[in-house]
């Protein structure tokens, strides 16, 4: 199982921690995913090509790490590239929006009939301890009801994420106002009496899933204030912005610093493929300095040393920019961003020629990437999931992990 | 002799070797410059043919500006630099070189009297400069969203600076006070499920006669970034600023007008590229659909009108500049 797992602890609200818990928890891998929603220009993000026949308009510009350059259109995550590192080698061969979610998110390439678990579900299951009370995935989207995402496949879902609509806490964590203290436990003591006797000659792995849902529902309903983007100071909304992305990633801070293991945020849309500039500077405008806040304040907590945080697309964009001032789409060439965790800070890994058409050096997959991200929160990628008897590999056996990024 | 949309046929082609962006003719008509993905600024000599290329900014150069007397370039970058330059120059020397906005310049004008230059662009602020020194006479904010055109009223006593939103705030030029401002929204959307805003004032022209502002875009977007959205102008009143007509394409599901211009006589041209193609869209003051179109071998970019009336040089994808004149094809020598 994970390395280091027994080690974990989660909810930090739900323990009246003592100071040696508190340590514990503090040091809880965690794991904060950006998905970058229609496929990210590399060239203008992490990865740029300036005065080339692809380049673009845009200009490349330093970060704190010198020989490092980024996108002019990045400036303040380009400040905190000392706490980041870039893997530029990226070739998944796909330019299909639907395989590409799949592959980057599972680390596997598509199987018909086979389905795997994504990134986030792996990480919750990973770091599942029994002091756990609050869910240990939490996809943080525009809208959505506060339900079960289905992105476990055979973990269960216990571990698939649960979406929190517009930074709102879930939906229906309310308890009514007619339903007193005495009553709610009454229908608790009931309904926990029932699934024994039912449990006691019928128990499956769907009836666990089934309690282990409302046990979970009424520690969401006890720790709502987790969920409530309010109860963070008025200047830190301010620093991270009034629009929606700026809202998820302080969420996300709040969420993580509560214990939730695995934090998902999305930014839409840069599926670009008419007036690709006019876009990313309209998109890429909107995310750097909530993100880049983000990786500053998780940096200045101590939270980004046991906090892995991945910005992640389905694919690139191509180089070649078509009529429209467009660019399509391109997963033969590209980029992520990651840091934190067990990550070394400002390394690059992998190169692209000249104009960016192909990998040069230290070209990876998405498997690749899915070891390493497993590798940087101290889980052994090796290992297997044991279900229903059957050995699993936790990330496709076919890659490894990017060892030159493992700090 | 006037122009007659009908006749439209290319006379000239001019290649260059990376895709093109945007193009000026000098207003005495003897040459004509244009700008390329390369980051190139091209000027052709149209009696010769000859080709000068230099690449001066640290970006594309979107915008281009000639004195009236024919004497001066102005390239506007993405590098956020205006710079001078001798127009008839053997090999082309900047004169001066000014870092005059944050961000993209999008937009540049020349006053009628050629005393001012106007610019503007993402840093949404609408700047004035002497042209003849390059000194900073005001700077006008206003705008919400970026600057995508400005145009000098015929009189000087006024610009109008356009953004993204579809808003035209009209500028009094002596003293830089907003007198008023069009609202031109059609050519605006938000598109909730992509997360953008799209559109804008992408060009604008003062008709001759009644004085009719033309301002230039696209509507319809239901794919914003598939590029799938149609070509209009929005034709208003200089008096009343109410919307006159609405000039729209028989038939470009794709498209988006990137310069409108008015002929001599009073037609409309408005020249739209997209995934219909590059087609010149020519309207009298009452047709919503062109009298005439004609359509053009590659995707447009943009246009320029020559002093003459009628010639339009246009830009293109496949690296062409193309010269369509509106006359009768000359005979074969």
């Amino acid at each position: 199982m994970a390395a280091g797992a027994g080690a974990l602890i989660g909810g930090l609200d739900a323990l009246a921690a003592p100071a040696a818990v508190a340590q514990m928890a503090r040091e809880q891998k965690r794991l904060i995913i950006v998905r970058m929603h229609g496929g990210l220009s590399q060239l203008e993000s992490w990865d740029p090509k300036p005065n080339t026949d692809t380049g673009g308009p845009f200009r490349a510009i330093p970060t704190s790490v010198p020989g490092i350059h980024i996108s002019e259109l990045l400036p303040h995550t380009a400040k905190q590239m000392h706490h980041l590192a870039l893997v530029r080698g990226i070739n998944t061969r796909n330019d299909d929006h639907g395989k590409g979610t799949y592959m980057m998110a599972t680390g596997r390439h598509p199987v018909p009939g086979q389905s795997f678990p994504e990134l986030g579900a792996v990480v919750a299951r990973a770091m599942d301890h029994s002091g756990q009370s609050l869910p240990g995935h939490i996809n943080i989207a525009a809208g959505g009801s506060g339900g079960r995402n289905n992105d476990a496949a055979y973990l269960g879902p216990k571990y698939a994420s649960i979406s929190l609509g517009g930074a709102q806490p879930p939906a229906y964590t309310t308890r009514p106002a007619g339903v007193t203290d005495q009553t709610s436990q009454s229908q608790e003591d009931f309904r926990r009496r029932a699934n024994d006797r039912f449990a006691g000659h019928r128990r499956t792995a769907e009836t666990d899933a089934y309690v282990q849902s409302y046990e979970q529902a009424q520690e969401l309903v006890r720790q709502r204030e987790v969920f409530d983007l309010s109860k963070e100071p008025a200047k830190d909304h301010e620093r991270y912005g009034s629009h929606d992305f700026g809202k998820h990633c302080l969420l996300a801070r709040r969420l993580v610093e509560k214990g939730v293991t695995c934090v998902q945020v999305s930014h839409s849309n840069y599926d670009t493929h008419n007036e690709n500039f006019e876009f990313h500077f309209e998109q890429l405008g909107e995310f750097d300095k909530p993100f880049a806040t983000l990786v500053g304040d998780l940096a200045d907590r101590g939270l980004l040393q046991h906090t892995l945080v991945v910005v992640l697309s389905e694919f690139g964009r191509t180089p070649r920019i078509n009529q429209y001032y467009g660019r399509d789409h391109w997963g033969h060439a590209w980029s992520v961003c990651m840091g934190g965790a067990g990550l070394k800070r400002g390394a690059v890994v992998g190169k692209t020629n000249d104009n960016g058409t192909a990998v040069t050096d230290r070209q990876v997959d998405a498997g690749h990437m899915f070891h390493t991200y497993l590798r940087a929160l101290g889980v052994n990628s090796r290992h297997h999931f044991s279900i229903g008897g059957q050995r699993i590999p936790m990330a496709d056996p076919a890659f490894e992990a990017i060892d030159e990024l493992i700090a | 002799m006037p122009a007659d949309p009908k006749l439209a046929h290319v006379a000239r082609e001019f290649v260059h070797g990376a895709p093109l962006i945007t193009c000026r003719f000098d207003p005495k008509g003897r040459y004509l410059f244009a700008t390329g993905e390369d980051r190139a600024v091209i000027r052709w000599d149209l009696a010769s043919g000859a080709k000068t290329e230099w690449k001066p900014h640290d970006s594309w150069v979107r915008a281009l500006a000639i004195s009236p007397d024919g004497q001066f370039l102005i390239t506007a970058g993405c590098d956020d630099m205006l710079m001078w330059w001798p127009v008839a120059a053997e090999k082309p020397q900047a004169t001066r070189s000014v870092k005059a906005h944050n961000g993209w310049i999008r937009a540049v004008a020349v006053s009628p009297d050629g005393q001012l230059l106007a610019t503007g662009g993402n840093d949404r602020i609408v700047k004035l400069w002497k042209l003849a020194d390059g000194s900073p006479v005001r700077e006008m904010p206003g705008h919400e969203k970026d600057i995508y055109s400005l145009q000098f009223h015929p009189s000087g006593k006024d610009l109008l600076s356009a953004d993204l939103k579809g808003t035209v705030h009209q500028w009094e030029v002596a003293t830089g006070k907003k007198v008023r401002s069009f609202d031109a929204k059609d050519l605006y959307s938000y598109n909730g499920g992509q997360g953008v805003d799209f559109g804008g004032v992408r060009s604008m022209a003062i008709g001759p006669g009644k004085g009719h502002l033309a301002c230039g875009g696209l509507y319809q977007a239901s794919n914003p970034l598939g590029a799938v959205h149609e070509p209009i102008v929005l034709r208003f009143d200089w008096e009343t600023q109410k919307v006159l007509k609405k000039h729209v394409s028989a038939d470009i599901k794709n498209g988006v007008v990137w310069r409108t211009v008015f002929l001599p006589e009073g037609v409309l041209v408005g020249c739209s590229g997209g995934g219909a193609g590059g087609v010149l869209l020519f309207w009298g003051e009452n047709d919503e659909k062109p009298a005439h179109q004609f359509k053009l071998p590659d995707t447009a970019r943009e246009m320029d009108l020559h002093p003459d009336g009628l010639q339009l040089a246009t830009v293109h994808y496949n690296k062409k500049l193309l010269i369509t004149r509106l006359t009768a094809k000359e005979a074969k020598k």
